[in-house]
């Protein structure tokens, strides 16, 4: 029996143009479609196998706006049994020590929790740290990173994969937190028989006074601020090498001038 | 009033499979089509999406949906590509259904749940080399020799008849003469592998280069009594009732293929530019892509509506020949006038919308030409009669 408790998030679609909003700088969520963002629904396949091998029960924890109902319903079509949903005016432009807080309260409702699985880092914010964080404020041992996961009766193995490190090979007893990266599986979609079996999925909905953090959150009370953005300089036309029998030399010096050999 | 919103799930389900064709069939398609090659795997994780379970029920292996769920399945592969498509069309409506609807318990429970996993394909032969629209005009006979029925004759242009995961061909076949004279024709389930039954190489074909189309040949092919599909006699009634759906199917790939040249044609006018402007910019352009839209809303709001009327259970024949007839025409005009916007590249196999106009033609062909739907249309209204 294992619990395991998935943290999803909605995101822009990649395919989508993605923006910051003119007015407080925080992510222009109108002007992309929005979908459940990629590394969670490995995270939740990664749930679903071991729930599969080990029996018990998958709960999806969001914190975003009523839209994010769409991601939900997905992991919930996917497999997931049933989910919490934070959602509140007063949580917008929360930055990552907020929105940490925030899980680790929504996190606290659910009974029994083995093991919570998140993505490494999020397609949109890119900051990559709320998994470290929540295990920190849960007292939780954190294994992240993971490409490979294996969850043996109250333990639980990793293969951490980082490009500075390598790979490292961590345990820790449950329960436990573990991030997972784009190698850790192929996420299954969803079928149509567990898109009708979503439809009566419980979806337990939360505000920030619910879970006892009134006024404490929100862009007003951010430890971080974005003061400006710009849209990314478009791309400059490449340097083109043409061979004349020493094509090889120039890329390779060309390659070494920018540091890259 | 009428209202064509999509309801919660069918929209998930649409943009599941819009997600799956995009991320798993668009890239590597081609190189399948390229190589006239049947892509197993892409077929293999379409089965384990459930998409040859959806209109049936689970006690049979389905997913519990309906036929309209998987016409919105096969609009939106087919926007990517039309060979994945019409391998689900023909595996689906051609290959499961007869099962389903005329089958007893029996044959239900040992043919369908490997067919609706996609782990088996079914095949449904009717057309014959001597003819398709006059399905009437069947040559292969099968007779009644020791208990079994013994086949002989030829099949042709038959979807899905030899992959290695082809399970069955249900062929029509002419088996006694009626009271009136005219021909009995019956439905026989013939399992792949049976002595007798040989399937040709592929064709050389025009489009749908990545589907499996055989021509079938049977020399005293013997298979059980009990593979007798439906009543017998009423082979030729019950293949009507298939192609009345399959045309609602046909109508939503063409649906899909003419979007599909839409999307391709949006992105492309944007980038390319002539004369110092975005060939976007331009009316004669704008003018296309606007046809082209009006084209593809028509068509769709065509196979909705015959797709409610065939899941409220009221004749929907005439609907159904209707969608059949303005999406493929939609699917026809839109490819010729996406290759068009494309310029020379529109003429080369590595953008899309050649492989689409390649695609295209087999539309106004197959499930009954758009001679035939016209025929349908008329009888419909009592023209001629
Ligand atoms: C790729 C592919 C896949 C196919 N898959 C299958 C399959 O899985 N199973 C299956 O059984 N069949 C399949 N078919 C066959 C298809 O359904 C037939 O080709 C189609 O029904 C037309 O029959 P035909 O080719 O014999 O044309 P014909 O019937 O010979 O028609 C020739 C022309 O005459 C026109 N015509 C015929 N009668 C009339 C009339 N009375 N008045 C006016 N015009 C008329 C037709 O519209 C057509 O233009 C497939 C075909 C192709 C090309």
């Amino acid at each position: 029996m294992t619990n395991i408790v998935v943290l999803v998030k909605q995101v822009p679609d990649t395919y989508s143009e993605r923006k910051l909003a003119a007015g407080d700088n925080t992510l222009d969520r109108e002007a992309a479609d929005a979908v459940l963002d990629e590394i969670n629904e490995r995270a939740i396949e990664e749930a679903l196998v071991i729930k599969e091998a080990n029996e018990g029960e998958v709960t999806v924890v969001c914190v975003g706006p009523d839209r994010a109902n769409d991601a939900i319903r997905k992991a919930l079509s996917m497999g997931a049994d049933k989910a919490v949903h934070v959602s509140d005016e007063a949580l917008h432009g929360a930055d990552i020590l907020q929105t940490s807080k925030v899980l680790a309260k929504a996190v606290g409702t659910v009974e029994g929790v083995d093991l919570i699985i998140a993505g490494n880092e999020a397609s949109d914010g890119r900051g990559g740290a709320v998994p470290a964080v929540l295990a920190e404020l849960l007292g939780l041992p954190q294994l992240t990173h993971a490409r490979k996961v294996t969850v043996e009766g109250g333990t639980v193995k990793v293969e951490r994969e980082t490009a500075d490190e390598g790979i490292t090979h961590l345990e820790a007893s449950l329960p436990a937190l573990i991030s997972v990266n784009e190698k850790i599986n192929e996420p299954r979609y969803p079928s149509f028989k567990g898109i009708m079996a979503a439809k009566k999925k419980p979806v337990e909905k939360l505000t920030a006074a619910d879970l006892g953090l009134d006024g404490e959150v929100g862009l007003a009370n951010a430890a971080s601020t974005v003061l400006e953005s710009a849209p990314k300089p478009p791309r400059e036309a490449g340097q083109r090498v043409d061979d004349e029998g020493d094509g090889g030399v120039k890329v390779a010096e060309y390659l070494a001038s920018q540091k890259l050999i | 009033m009428i209202d064509f919103r999509l309801d919660e799930e069918y929209e998930a389900l649409r943009k599941t499979v819009e997600d799956f064709a995009r991320s798993e069939v668009a890239p590597v398609i081609g190189e399948f089509y390229e190589r006239a090659e049947f892509p197993y795997q892409l077929v293999a994780k379409m089965g384990q999406m459930g998409l040859f379970g959806l209109p049936f029920p689970e006690s049979v292996g389905g997913m519990g949906g309906d036929y309209f769920a998987l016409c919105l399945a096969l609009e939106e592969l087919a926007r990517v590509d039309s060979s994945v498509a019409i391998t689900l069309e023909a595996g689906v409506s051609l290959g499961a259904m007869p099962l389903y609807r005329f089958g007893n318990e029996e044959q239900r429970q040992r043919w369908l749940p490997r067919l609706c996993s996609g782990a088996g394909l079914g095949a449904f032969g009717l057309t014959e080399p001597g003819g398709g629209s006059d399905a009437g005009a069947t040559r292969t006979t099968a007779k009644i020799v020791d208990g079994e029925w013994v086949i002989n004759g030829s099949k042709a242009f038959i979807t899905n008849s030899g992959t290695e995961i082809t399970e069955l061909v249900t062929v029509t076949a002419v088996t006694g003469e009626k009271p009136n004279g005219h021909k009995e024709i019956s439905a026989i389930i013939v399992p792949a592998g049976t002595p007798g039954f040989t399937v040709a190489p592929k064709y050389s074909k025009v489009g749908w280069n990545a589907s499996d189309t055989r021509e079938l040949a049977f020399a005293d092919c013997r298979v059980p009594a009990e593979n007798l599909l439906g009543e017998r006699g009423r082979g030729y009634a019950q293949f009507l009732s298939i192609l009345d759906e399959g045309r609602v199917a046909i109508a939503a790939v063409s649906v899909g293929l003419a979007q599909g040249c839409i999307d391709e044609c949006l992105r492309y006018v944007g980038e390319r530019e002539t004369f110092g402007n975005k060939i976007g910019s331009y009316q004669a352009i704008q003018f296309k892509i606007a046809d082209m839209e009006a084209r593809t809303h028509t068509a769709r709001l065509a196979y909705y509506q015959a797709a409610a009327k065939m899941l409220r259970g009221e004749p929907f024949k005439k609907e159904a020949a209707i969608a059949k007839l303005v999406a493929s025409n939609a699917a026809m005009d839109n490819s010729r006038e996406a290759t068009q916007i494309f310029g020379g590249y529109g003429f080369m196999n590595e953008f899309p919308v050649g492989r689409f106009y390649r695609d295209a033609k087999i539309l106004e062909v197959g499930e009954g030409t758009s001679e035939v739907q016209r025929m349908l249309i008329s009888r419909e209204l009592g023209v001629g009669a």
